[in-house]
């Protein structure tokens, strides 16, 4: 991905648009870098990474960000208690060995949380796993059953009886589809459970 | 007078640079605070430049050397004729490049390079200080690296950077001296040692101290030298650098001749090269300085004076831009060493990067051509060096900046 390319990426203009200017921001999984980069340029955030391959973050050293080598469960007890205004988890929930453990975290770490994920019950599943009686494979999950990181699918419904359990208040939520705008949803109605296609979240404590 | 430079390495420009050095001595009015609660008169500091201070003194890097490094970080080493200890990372074109920083390196205090030891005559006496010589730790040491970037007219440095004790300066200098610090390489280091580092390092003292020609430390009175003794040491420790894998892939259970002896000569190809190592290591390295240098390692520990809480060690360091390197296979200071470095600079709310670099060659993989290790430091200094104002001219990062290391 290009920092073109990332510029119109829209779940990281949605993410944008939630984080406070001058913030301190913690993107776990943060990749090349690339969501940090545009926070810091645009919303003048103060940004720090986790990421777990190595060559990335190099380019990450490369761009000037402050980015740690480390996974979601495992390195987030390094970081100190409510030290940043924001945790960043984007779709990676789903792909962590303990998500209700990290999703805990988050909220340790940070004030509050932004986490995206692919919800599961998505029209499209529905309907693979309906006709053809298979794990479907579709853009937003483009692997195989057995080769797939995505060990911990939820759906919408999952994940906010999840923050329900956790104590969380979900302050805002959004529905994600590839080469759309993000948009407001309310998680709780039925129909956004079959219309989005991914859900980004913010979150705090009750 | 303060300061004289008693002796200067005749400058040149081989390379197409400025390459400069020699000795600087401090007068009585300038002693070296220690630790230990006294203080040393008449320091000397052996230390070596590359490139040129600019108008703005804002690129000057200190490298700092290992436990047995010296100054000649990229020049000729008077007694090997090597050329050069991190010649992979200093150059034109490498990540610490003399085209475009002024980059010093000094012989540390203690050492025998030069730079004030227990080889060194004490000027009370007129003899050899030897063991009367005072116990020095990493923070002397660093405290005379100041002395030197302030006689050479550096204010604040851009970066500072070392490996194993290197690192261990490098961290204490961001500790001791933050606002003089702008950023800090610290690879595959340690913010303590550990009981096995102290362990290993008491084995080396230890033969040192049981070889008879130690003779109490007093060894340059008798005209001797406890070579044996020393060379153990070495042996020792020089297992401590390599992996397990590395030794396998580099020796095996190869013979140096057919067949085996059935004595105790040196059968195996391992055996001969550990000699080797411990043999010509007496021909550059003082026995004195080695008990010195291993203790002030053993005394490190960063955290002691906070309360056994490292992150307050780095309050003060909130402005320093941190980059930690660790090796996998580095069985002396291991990752997890690096990991709570990262942690506590975390906690301090610092500007912490870490990056654990596989490579099966152990703790010396920091000496060698490690192009993770290049890039990484290379992208590190060059965004540093962009914030900083120097610009990126010189590094060749391009490949990183477009995404070229993409998996």
């Amino acid at each position: 991905m290009s920092p073109a390319e990332a510029a119109k990426r829209e779940d990281f203009r949605a993410i944008l648009d939630m984080v406070r200017p001058g913030a301190r921001v913690l993107d776990i999984g943060c990749g090349e870098g690339l969501l940090l980069e545009m926070l810091a340029r645009e919303n003048g955030v103060e940004g720090r990474g986790l990421e777990l391959s190595p060559a990335n973050v190099s380019l990450c050293l490369a761009r000037g960000l402050a980015v740690v080598q480390g996974d979601a469960d495992h390195d987030l007890a390094d970081f100190p208690n409510q030290s940043f205004d924001y945790a960043v988890l984007t779709q990676t929930l789903q792909a962590v060995r303990r998500p209700r453990e990290v999703l805990a975290e988050l909220l340790r770490i940070g004030e509050r949380a932004i986490v995206s994920l692919p919800n599961f019950a998505h029209w499209k599943m529905r309907w693979e796993l309906l006709t053809h009686g298979r794990m479907p494979t579709t853009r937003a999950l483009p692997r195989a059953w057995w080769e797939t990181d995505n060990i911990h699918l939820c759906t919408l419904r999952d994940f906010t009886v999840l923050c329900d359990e956790l104590g969380l208040r979900i302050e805002a939520s959004m529905a994600l589809a590839d080469g759309q705008a993000a948009r407001s949803i309310d998680p709780q109605r039925a129909i956004e459970n079959w219309r989005a296609e991914a859900g980004l979240f913010l979150l705090s404590r009750k | 007078m303060d300061k004289d430079v008693t002796s200067a390495d005749a400058p040149d420009a081989q390379g197409g640079y400025a390459r400069a050095g020699g000795t600087l001595a401090f007068g009585p009015g300038k002693p070296l605070r220690l630790d230990s609660g006294g203080s040393l008169d008449h320091v000397e500091i052996a230390y070596r430049t590359y490139g040129s201070l600019n108008a703005e003194r804002s690129n000057a890097i200190l490298i700092c050397h290992a436990l047995t490094g010296d100054q000649h970080v990229a020049s000729e080493h008077p007694i090997t004729k090597k050329p050069g200890w991190w010649t992979q990372m200093v150059g034109p074109g490498r990540p610490l490049d003399p085209t475009k920083h002024f980059i010093i390196c000094a012989n540390v205090i203690g050492g025998c390079m030069g730079t004030t030891g227990p080889s060194s005559i004490n000027p009370a006496t007129g003899k050899p200080w030897g063991l009367s010589f005072p116990v020095i730790t990493i923070p002397d040491m660093v405290r005379a690296q100041v002395m030197l970037i302030d006689a050479l007219g550096v204010d604040q440095l851009f970066a500072v950077v070392g490996g194993s004790m290197g690192g261990m300066q490098a961290l204490q200098w961001a500790a001791d001296y933050p606002e003089r610090v702008y950023s800090v390489v610290c690879l595959a280091a340690a913010a303590r040692h550990s009981a096995q580092n102290i362990a290993f390092h008491e084995l080396g003292r230890q033969a040192i101290m049981a070889d008879p020609d130690w003779r109490g430390g007093d060894y340059a009175a008798h005209g001797v030298r406890p070579e044996k003794g020393l060379g153990v040491a070495r042996m020792a420790a020089h297992i401590t650098y390599l992996s397990e894998q590395a030794l396998q892939r580099k020796f095996g259970r190869e013979l140096q001749r057919d067949g085996l002896s059935w004595g105790f000569d040196a059968d195996f190809q391992v055996e001969s090269y550990l000699r080797h190592q411990g043999a010509t290591f007496v021909d550059r390295f003082d026995a004195n300085s080695y008990l010195y240098i291993t203790r002030a390692t053993d005394y490190f520990d960063m955290a002691a004076g906070h309360g056994g809480l490292l992150a307050d060690a780095f309050v003060k360091a909130r402005e320093v831009r941190f980059c930690v390197l660790s090796f996998t296979s580095d069985w002396l200071y291991p990752t997890p060493e690096s990991r709570a470095i990262v942690r506590a600079l975390n906690a301090a709310g610092a500007r912490a990067s870490f990056l654990e670099i596989e490579s099966d060659k152990g703790h010396d993989a920091f000496l060698l051509d490690e192009p993770v290790m290049r890039n990484a430091v290379a992208g590190f200094l060059a965004s540093a060096g962009q914030t900083r104002g120097l610009g990126a001219g010189g590094l060749d990062v391009g490949g990183l900046a477009s995404g070229s290391l993409q998996p």
